[in-house]
């Protein structure tokens, strides 16, 4: 089976109900998509197909043939999209754990909202679990990744 | 300057001559396969101690004793090497240290990170090790430069002397060829640059792209991963295994049976998955298969009447309560939690007939290397393990019997192979070594200044150190100082003339372990609401009925105030709600807290939390504030939401979905204010938890009139 990764067609031997989250981490060595919950509760696993976020633990990687696939490791290349500046300006992380999916789900709301309101940042990212609670700074960081995009 | 003599110092003293003495290439990491970023670090010519390395590139590198699971010591703590090195901050690089006595805890004597004591236990020897390095560099200059040494000043990496200059990497080489000095003199802390800064993270560029390595995301070339199949009940063993269809599965590669359970064991984790779920396992359940919450609350509730084992005593409690002008009587309960770190546990072993390789994320190194040497028939010094971040620690990973380090290397053993032993959620969830329920039930007596003349508290609920290596040391006269933490120890009891707590440790068969503050999770919720029910039984106002109590606790009364000043306490709240309030010591740390609730269809929503801390020295501002945040985040999420039950023995919730943890749009404001402090250091990982549970109680009795005694807090109807 052949998958768009970050911009390069990889050759993945899955089989098809595999989740596209052990196909990226196990098949491929991209371990920057975090496996939290396996049933779509908690949002580390979360990737962008075709720009829309998904939870991969969830997605055959099936479903994910033909479409066009992002990872942490693909959101920019030297750690400068938008998301990231913001989440390093206010020093968001903690364990560092979830902060993946809460990146890619940060990036998403963006790509579809540029300037987010509070309730749109809680409708878009309270389906990313954060144990070490940076929540407030999520929230922070979501605004001024805003300010940045529309600034740059 | 200021002189070090406290243990740690004689501690670091010993340590450094250990290391000067020609072991320091012990302490360097084997070059094979390590991280992407241990094979980026340049030649380090310059290894004074074990705690850090100038390279000749001006790299200076900082082999972290402790583990970094969020609480910010992979920058608090080189900021104090750096202080007294003088190092170019842009400049400094972090590592976990291997696994090795130079790294023991300069406390409690093991490898080790938890009770919040990184950061104090670190600031003598982090500081001294950083000193050291500074005055051989400067000798080195000064021999370069023909100067004495102490005309030559160190600024930013660099040795200066008049118009001459080196930087730290020019002179590494040189420094490595000079003698260590064993006492060297401390900056004065008015003269601290990066100590009391504010100070980004050094962790956030690589977890904000996805390079930062957990254990989970360990990968070699062969490697195998596991899935294993434990009880459905603790204590359960494997009575007939039919692995047929487990081993029909595509990537399967051998099923082993280990201590713990069954153990599919692949090319990789969903091929692992799939054939432990395709296990048929007829398990003998053992003596905990009737294990029920309802029964084990009636059990408490007996127990809770009969005499217990005393942890504290004043005065004459049965006489005193028969003479109080007004009596409180409340039962107060908390279930069983589960840390749930974001990381499911995991650990990636190695085995060769001359050494034993871990890779995992844990609190407890010395502990592991211990329980794999006796696994393996190796010596501990031929068990190497490589600490990666952690996702998440939360006490979950410092378990007495390194019980997922141990399974792994069982797990290894058993395969014949390198394997990463992986737990689901559910497994994470269902695997035990939980935070203990507890039934509190107290009678409190209130003179005619409503003040408590007598307060007897009884508690119940499992040990966490029985049975454990640390119950000799921890467990006195019966007592779990664990399970009594935060009452027996109460400033307020000490102001209640008679007093008695007493505590009951049933033993029931359910693993069990701190959890993020430990002993202060329950026993503030308990104190602070009791203090709460009291003011308001005496028709006094929380805040002043406290400061009445703790009269001559500075440190108490210095964060309350502060918190309740910056809440504006006793200024109107707006329409529906109402503030609580709550302080509390733990782990050397006096935190409180003031919340803003509101209900919002009979749930309690928590607009804004106020919070104080006095932790002493706080070493990086930024950190604590993170801490408080986070405390308040998880301990909201078990005040608000999290809660384990047990019926025929088994764990009734699995996931994110029945076992709830706070998620962003419940996240209230988090205000948090530093007491300018230079009182004795406490730590700032575990104390932000304490108080929340309490304040938002307290300010939900204050809304709506009903003692909430419970957790997690429910409003009834």
């Amino acid at each position: 089976m052949k998958l768009t990764v970050n911009g390069v067609e990889r050759d993945v031997n899955a089989p098809s109900d595999m989740p596209l989250l052990w196909a990226l981490r196990d098949l491929l060595g991209l371990t920057g998509t975090k496996f939290g919950c396996g049933v779509a509760q908690c949002g580390a696993c979360t990737v962008h197909l075709d720009g829309t976020p998904r939870r991969s633990c969830v997605t055959p990687v099936s479903a994910a043939a033909g479409k066009k696939i992002t990872t942490i490791e693909g959101l920019s290349s030297d750690g400068t999209h938008p998301v990231q500046r913001a989440w390093a300006e206010l020093d968001v992380v903690q364990c560092g754990y979830c902060q993946s999916g809460q990146i890619m789900s940060a990036a998403a709301l963006l790509a579809a909202k540029s300037n987010p309101t509070d309730a749109d940042i809680d409708a878009a990212m309270s389906g990313n679990i954060c144990r070490c609670g940076t929540y407030q700074r999520i929230r922070s960081a979501v605004h001024r990744a805003a300010e940045l995009r529309t600034s740059a | 300057m200021s002189a070090p003599t406290t243990p740690s110092r004689r501690e670091f003293i010993k340590t450094g001559a250990l290391v000067t003495g020609g072991l320091v290439i012990a302490f360097t990491m084997p070059g094979a396969k390590r991280f992407a970023r241990a094979e980026r670090t340049p030649a380090s010519p310059f290894a004074p101690n074990a705690f850090l390395r100038v390279g000749s590139d001006d790299s200076v590198t900082v082999l972290l004793p402790h583990s970094e699971m969020g609480q910010g010591i992979w920058t608090a703590l080189p900021m104090l090497i750096a202080e007294e090195l003088d190092a170019d901050w842009s400049r400094v690089r972090v590592e976990h240290a291997p696994a090795a006595p130079a790294y023991a805890h300069t406390a409690f004597g093991m490898q080790m990170t938890g009770g919040s004591s990184s950061t104090w236990s670190e600031f003598d020897r982090c500081r001294q090790a950083g000193a050291m390095a500074r005055a051989v560099l400067v000798a080195a200059a000064a021999q370069r430069f023909s100067v004495e040494p102490l005309a030559c000043r160190t600024e930013n990496g660099v040795v200066i002397s008049g118009s001459k200059r080196a930087r730290y990497g020019e002179l590494a080489e040189a420094a490595s060829k000079l003698p260590v000095p064993k006492t060297v003199p401390l900056k004065d802390p008015k003269d601290w640059k990066l100590i009391g800064k504010p100070t980004k993270r050094l962790d956030t560029p690589e977890k904000i792209t996805g390079k930062a390595q957990f254990g989970m995301d360990v990968q070699f070339e062969g490697l195998l991963t596991a899935v294993v199949a434990r009880p459905p009940v603790f204590g359960g063993k494997v009575k007939s295994l039919d692995d047929a269809k487990a081993r029909a599965i595509p990537g399967v590669r051998s099923v082993v049976q280990v201590p713990s359970g069954v153990a599919v064991v692949a090319d990789h984790f969903w091929a692992a998955k799939l054939g432990r779920d395709a296990l048929k396992v007829e398990w003998d359940l053992g003596p905990h298969a009737n294990l029920d919450s309802a029964a084990m609350r009636e059990e408490f509730n007996r127990l809770a009447g009969t005499k217990g084992t005393t942890a504290a005593q004043a005065g004459n409690v049965t006489g005193a309560l028969g003479k109080a002008a007004k009596t409180i009587e409340a039962d107060y309960a908390v279930p069983y939690l589960a840390h749930a770190t974001m990381e499911p546990l995991n650990a990636t072993v190695r085995i060769s007939p001359s050494k034993c390789e871990i890779w995992t994320g844990t609190q407890f190194q010395t502990m592991d290397q211990q329980v794999a040497a006796k696994i393996t028939g190796l010596k501990p010094e031929q068990v190497e393990i490589h600490t990666t971040f952690l996702g998440g620690g939360f006490g979950r990973r410092a378990t007495p019997t390194s019980d997922f380090v141990s399974e792994a290397v069982q797990v290894a053993k058993a395969a014949n192979a390198p394997v990463k032993t992986v737990w689901t959620r559910e497994d994470d969830i269902r695997g035990g070594y939980y935070r203990p329920a507890y039934l509190h039930r107290v009678r409190i007596g209130l003179g005619s200044d409503g003040l408590p003349t007598v307060w007897h508290h009884v508690i119940v609920g499992q040990s966490i150190l029985a049975g454990t290596p640390f119950e000799p040391m921890m467990v006195k006269n019966g007592i779990d100082a664990t399970s009594v933490e935060g009452v027996a120890d109460s400033a307020y009891l000490k102001s209640v003339p008679n007093h008695r707590v007493d505590l009951h440790s049933p033993r029931l068969g359910i693993p069990v372990l701190w959890w993020r503050s430990v002993g202060h999770t329950h026993n503030a919720f308990v104190m602070e609401s009791l203090i709460d029910e009291s003011a308001r039984a005496a028709g006094k106002d929380p805040l002043e009925y406290r400061r009445a109590l703790l009269k001559g606790h500075s440190r108490h009364l210095a964060a309350l105030n502060l918190a309740a000043e910056k809440a504006k306490w006793g200024t109107p709240v707006p329409q529906g709600r109402a503030r609580g309030i709550a302080v509390h010591e733990s782990f050397g740390s006096y935190v409180a807290q003031v919340a803003e609730v509101s209900l919002e269809k009979n749930a309690i929503r928590v607009h804004r939390v106020v919070c104080a801390i006095d932790c002493g020295v706080a070493v990086n501002p930024e950190t604590v504030r993170a801490q408080m945040e986070s405390g308040i985040a998880f301990g909201l999420g078990a005040a608000l939401h999290s809660r384990l039950s047990f019926k025929d023995g088994r764990v009734q919730q699995s996931n994110f979905h029945d076992y709830q943890v706070l998620r962003l749009e419940e996240m209230p404001v988090v205000e948090v204010h530093i007491v300018p402090s230079t009182e004795k250091m406490g730590g700032v990982g575990e104390p932000g938890v304490p108080p929340i549970a309490p304040a938002v109680a307290n300010a939900v009795a204050a809304l709506t009139g009903q003692r909430l005694r419970e957790l997690p807090l429910t409003l009834p109807g």
